[in-house]
């Protein structure tokens, strides 16, 4: 048998082996549950040869953390089967890797994510369109370093059908002639910010591509000549024309519009302040089954833009952010006879308890609502919310500040079927925490820099939302270890905290929190009673911690890192700055293969030799931000070097910051926030 | 001294059989450098242009040597530089104009006094014989005005050129005479005979150049290189035979000179060029009045308008073509001519793929080839990037072709890169003055590298004037060398400053 074959000849027992009754297409079956479990798939191929070799021939999907050449090559020949190749983690994918990709992958690898990477030119493209021909997904965002040829190369992956291309800046009409031209099945392309396209690519690839359904022309330099190729299309669903600057009402003839494509589901036109409601009522007048708007930042919304709207039965989510929003407009919008499930009112100036709550009546069945910042609102809105809208899933009312400790109660006993609820900076208070606790699905919530919270509020949440995932806690000083201590009790699926300069908190709410094995963002600024001992712990602990933020965290010392070093190989991201650790912290944390990114501003004791020696050490590193002086402490050769290698280095000249009282910080930032009420 | 002194006279005793009765009356007044120009104009045809063409190319430095000893050897140069302007004043030609002038203005009088007094009868004329009359006076008028200004111009050599385009004849002279004879005698109707006398000098010396030296083709080889005039006339409408109708052969209209210097034989395409290299000859042709375009005519008769026929049978520029369509000018019939008739003999240098027959349109092909060209993958090239596009879009298949070098950091800049390429032409060109006569197109490519670039080549490379040994003349090979570097310093650009090429040695080879 083939399996026995693979088993190790030394291995006499392996003919008792139970698992030898398995036949392979049950455990690839049982081996696709696990497909969302990387640690349990590692844990499964390293029980025997046997599970191993099952287990890369399993293997469909592959994200590898380090892309140095040999490491990538061994990995490749490992997973024949591969299909799915992301190199997100790779910040340095080089021509001669995307050779010995093409050549490992071939016929297998249907999908490539380069989109982090700039260091791969035509050749290594090409070299991957030739050999591997089933490629139907291609992510090339970010490199901004490919020019024309490169976009020639991909032009000859004839069964391409999505390609992102996003900040190709390089990248002209004659390389998106090409790929129109050669990828002629596309059904998906993303022209975000490759401003060296024009009308000419964008008209060519609509008319080559004619199975097209979403196409991003986002901060494309392109005007309404293109307009006709593009709605001529029959299969287009989404079109982002966001910051399209030259697309105004003028250029909006009729006869654009006539053939139609009325399969159109989503139209992004953010940030088109040249297009009013006549322009918006063409474009949306084509299709009779348009989903979703999204008119961020643009023309203020009146009765006439709602009116624009009446014909489109099927919309489902409007997004206003950032647009003048008028009392009549809002109440038109209202008065739609149709049933919004999203609306997004983030930052728009004028909305008024009156308007919003006529139209929160009219759309009962909103399921996201965002009302972030419109400052003007107060408890009469947030009732109506809660009364009418109690299938809400989503609220942000980040600096709602009108709004009363009262009305949270209200949302809490209301709107129990709550997911995400975004909270900061508003007037929330323990009460109200108490009643939003019964919102048992809340996964998300925020209530950074609510000072009104205490322990004893965040108890109710911790005793009730086992399914937090994510707690904001910044600056909300009332919490200290008990509080967290009940949340780490409570909910064991969290995975993100940040108690960012809640003062109070100490080693042992580390010691709670290291009961969330899935933990894998921690913030902890400026909290200065935290010491090494805490983040030993949760290091030991929590495995899977990606980000790391211990800034200002001055009793955080080497030893702190040491173990962190030790413990989490996953880590991602560390912020170091104002904290104690010197080189040795620094050069152990370089030992983690995984890290891509750390920031190290005012660090006392920091010897430019321990400095470099880190850098070299860690050859993932795609980001490093450091104080502008220690530019000149590092030889220039070695910043060459390790920017060669794909790490982009920050230099900031922030001067040293003391701490502020946290209530004295709030005034201060309300003094910075812009006023849009006098 | 001596001996180069008895070389002139001798050449000049030589020159002086073969001119006319008109030049020998000028031969006596030996204080009067004018003598010396006889020997520019004969000389050299007479002692090196026989042997064939390209040689007499050679020529123009033994000529400034003779030139130089010219003046060495006559004192009295300074002496009859104030004279020099008058020289070719005569006393017997001026009276006899004067009166044939008094004449005509009385028989003009006496016209229009008839008029005057048939106006004053009460039965009025029909008006087609008063504008009959009137056109008969303004004929004679333009006719004794243009005398008189002949007669005047005799005094100054600069006018000279205007006057002798009064009747067609002297006119196709004209350009030959005035532009080879700078300091020929006065133009007046009496020194006719002389003039055609030159002329038949020169038809010889040139004979290997331009088989049949037409008229016609001189007078009208004002040449502007400008490629549009054949299209420019294809709109006019003329109704048959409200024109003449010329047609050249095709030597004439292959024929890669049309100007040629009198005194060494080089011909030119232009006449411009032509009172360029004459400045090389001497101070006399340096004056402004000698540097200045000859004026057109005057227009003082009324002449039929000339149009032009091409000689290959069946073309529609052929006038026994049913719809034949005249050419407008000399120029024009060449253009057509080269374009429609020959090979293709210029090949682009950049894309090596397009190719014309005629020197202009490669040029203007190559100011815009590789330049913003946008290429399609089936070969075609575009101006505009939409005009690519929208074939790209008309099209299945085709595809934008990207340019190889793009990905590459262009490393030499295209302006470099055309600059090579004159001095590989350049190179060529030595090479070509050098070798026995290639064949015609060849020349003319050689010609047509750079209109001006003809002279300065031959200045410059010192290695073709070394090459040439003509005994005695030899000595005085540095000084005019150096002169006429001065000379035509301002004709040449930039990229045209370069040692002699190795194609300079070839051409001393092949002498």
């Amino acid at each position: 048998m083939k399996k026995q074959k693979l088993l190790h000849p030394t291995m006499d027992h392996g003919r008792n082996n139970p698992f030898d009754a398995l036949s392979e297409e049950l455990i690839f079956i049982i081996l696709d549950f696990l497909e969302n479990q990387p640690s349990s798939l590692k844990s499964f191929a390293l029980v025997c040869r046997s599970f191993h070799s099952l287990e890369s021939r399993h293997r469909r999907n592959l994200r590898p953390l380090r892309s140095d050449h040999h490491n990538l090559t061994r990995l490749l020949t490992r997973y024949p089967n591969l299909s799915n190749l992301d190199l997100t983690l790779c910040p340095r994918v080089t021509d001669p890797t995307l050779n010995s990709l093409a050549g490992a992958c071939g016929h297998a690898l249907r999908r490539l994510d380069l989109s982090r990477s700039r260091f791969f030119t035509a050749a290594g493209l090409t070299s991957v369109v030739v050999n591997c021909p089933n490629l139907a997904e291609l992510d090339l965002s970010n490199a901004t370093e490919l020019r024309d040829a490169a976009a020639a190369a991909v032009a000859r992956a004839k069964n391409l059908e999505k390609l992102w291309l996003a900040r190709c800046k390089l990248v002209t009409d004659m390389g998106i002639g090409c790929i129109a031209v050669g990828c002629r099945k596309l059904k998906l392309i993303s022209l975000k910010w490759c401003v060296g396209v024009g009308d000419l690519g964008v008209e060519l690839l609509a008319i080559k591509c004619k199975d097209l359904q979403s196409l991003d022309l986002s901060y494309l330099p392109i005007t309404d000549k293109c307009l006709q190729s593009i709605f001529k299309l029959q299969h287009l669903e989404d079109l982002v024309l966001e910051g399209c600057y030259g697309i105004d009402d003028d250029s909006l003839a009729d006869d654009v519009f006539k053939q139609g494509c009325r399969t159109l589901k989503k139209l992004d036109i953010k940030g088109c302040q040249n297009i009013s409601h006549v322009g918006l009522a063409k474009l949306t007048s084509i299709s009779g089954c348009m989903e979703q708007l999204i008119l961020a930042d643009g023309s203020p919304v009146t009765v006439a833009l709602a009116d624009g709207l009446s014909k489109l039965s099927m919309l489902q989510s409007i997004v206003l952010d950032g647009c003048l929003v008028t009392c009549a407009g809002l109440r038109a919008i209202g008065n739609l006879c149709i049933s919004l499930r999203e609306l997004s009112l983030s930052k728009c100036m004028g909305v008024t308890d009156e308007a919003l709550s006529f139209l929160v009546s009219k759309h009962r069945d909103l399921r996201k609502l965002d009302i972030t910042c419109c400052r003007k609102i107060t408890d009469v809105s947030i009732a109506s919310i809660a009364n009418s809208c109690t299938n809400l899933t989503s609220l942000r009312m980040e600096s709602c500040t009108l709004v009363s400790q009262e009305a949270f109660i209200l949302i809490g006993q209301k709107c129990h079927s709550l997911q995400e609820l975004d909270l900061t900076d508003n007037e929330i208070d323990d009460e109200g925490l108490k009643s939003i606790s019964r919102c048992s699905r809340l996964s998300v919530l925020k209530v950074g820099i609510c000072l009104n919270i205490t322990d004893r509020g965040l108890a109710y949440v911790g005793m009730c939302c086992s399914n937090l995932k994510e707690l904001d806690l910044y600056r909300s000083t009332g919490i200290t270890d008990l509080g967290i201590s009940a949340i780490a009790h409570g909910c064991p699926r969290l995975e993100t905290i940040n108690a960012a300069y809640c003062t109070s908190i100490s080693d042992s709410a580390l010691i709670s929190l290291s009961k969330c094995p899935n933990l894998k963002t921690l913030e902890i600024r400026g909290c200065v009673l935290v010491t090494s001992l805490g983040l030993t712990v949760i290091a030991m602990s929590c495995r899977q911690l990606r980000r790391v933020d211990i800034k200002k965290c001055y009793n955080i010392d080497d030893s702190g890192m040491i173990q962190l070093a030790h413990f989490s190989q996953n880590l991602r991201q560390i912020n170091l700055s104002y904290s104690s650790v010197t080189d040795v912290g620094l050069l152990s944390l370089a030992s983690i293969s995984s890290l891509q990114s750390f920031v190290l501003l005012h660090q006392q004791g920091l010897a430019p030799g321990g400095l470099a020696a880190a850098l070299l050490t860690c050859g993932g590193l795609t980001k490093v931000k450091l104080h502008s002086s220690t530019r000149f402490m590092l030889p220039e050769q070695l910043i060459k070097h390790i920017e060669a290698r794909g790490c982009v280095f920050e230099w900031r000249d922030k001067v040293f910051q003391a701490e502020l009282d946290p209530k004295c910080w709030k005034l201060q930032v309300e003094d910075i926030m812009p006023h849009d009420f006098h | 001294m001596d001996p180069k002194g008895s070389l002139c006279s001798n050449n000049w005793a030589r020159s002086a059989c073969l001119t006319s009765p008109g030049n020998g009356l000028q031969t006596n007044m030996s204080s009067d450098p004018s003598p010396f120009c006889g020997v520019r104009v004969e000389a050299p045809f007479k002692d090196f242009n026989q042997p064939s063409t390209n040689q007499s190319l050679l020529m123009a430095e033994p000529n400034k040597d003779i030139k130089i000893s010219d003046i060495e050897n006559c004192p009295l140069t300074d002496s009859s530089s104030q004279t020099g302007k008058l020289q070719d004043w005569d006393p017997n030609v001026m009276l006899n104009n004067l009166s044939f002038l008094e004449e005509k203005i009385h028989q003009l009088q006496g016209l229009v006094h008839l008029i005057d007094n048939k106006k004053c009868q009460p039965f009025a004329q029909p008006d087609a014989l008063v504008t009959q009359e009137q056109q008969l006076i303004t004929a004679d008028l333009t006719s004794i005005i243009v005398q008189l200004i002949s007669t005047a111009g005799s005094l100054l050599p600069s006018v000279r050129h205007t006057l002798a385009n009064t009747s067609p004849l002297v006119s196709q002279l004209s350009q030959l005479r005035g532009l080879n004879l700078p300091f020929g005698s006065g133009p007046s109707g009496g020194i006719q005979p002389q003039n055609n006398n030159v002329n038949k000098v020169f038809d010889q010396s040139t004979q290997n150049d331009v088989p049949n030296n037409c008229e016609l083709e001189q007078n009208n080889m004002e040449e502007h290189e400008t490629k549009d005039e054949e299209d420019v006339e294809e709109g006019e409408n003329l109704p048959p035979g409200s024109y003449e109708i010329l047609q050249l052969e095709k030597e004439e209209i292959l024929a890669p000179h049309t100007h040629f210097c009198t005194i060494c034989g080089k011909g030119f395409k232009r006449d411009a060029n032509l009172r360029m290299h004459m400045r090389g000859h001497g101070d006399e042709y340096k004056t402004p009045a000698a540097l200045a375009k000859p004026h057109k005519e005057t227009g003082s008769e009324p002449k039929l308008i000339k149009r032009y026929s091409c000689p290959y049978a069946g073309c529609k520029r052929n006038k026994d073509h049913k719809k034949f369509q005249p050419l407008k000018t000399i120029l024009c019939v060449k253009n057509h001519y080269k374009r429609t008739h020959c090979d293709k003999s210029y090949t682009c240098s950049r894309c090596h793929t397009k190719k014309f027959s005629v020197m202009a349109d490669l040029k203007t092909h190559e100011k815009h080839c590789g330049k913003d060209k946008w290429l399609c993958s089936c070969g075609t090239t575009f101006s505009r990037k939409d005009k690519l596009f929208g074939h790209i879009a008309l099209f299945q298949g085709h595809t934008p072709a990207i340019p190889l070098e793009e990905t590459k950091v262009p490393a030499v800049p295209t302006d470099l890169d055309s600059k090579d390429n004159t001095c590989d032409k350049v190179g060529n060109m030595n090479f070509c003055f050098g070798s026995n006569p290639p064949n015609e197109n060849e020349v003319q490519n050689i010609m047509d590298v750079k209109g001006n670039i003809d002279d300065p080549i031959n200045y410059f490379s010192s290695l073709n004037f070394e090459g040439c040994n003509f005994g005695g003349f030899n000595e005085f090979s540095q000084s005019p060398f150096e002169d006429s570097d001065a000379s035509f310093s301002f004709l040449m650009s930039g990229s045209f400053n370069y040692a002699p090429k190795p194609g300079g040695e070839s051409t001393s080879d092949n002498l």
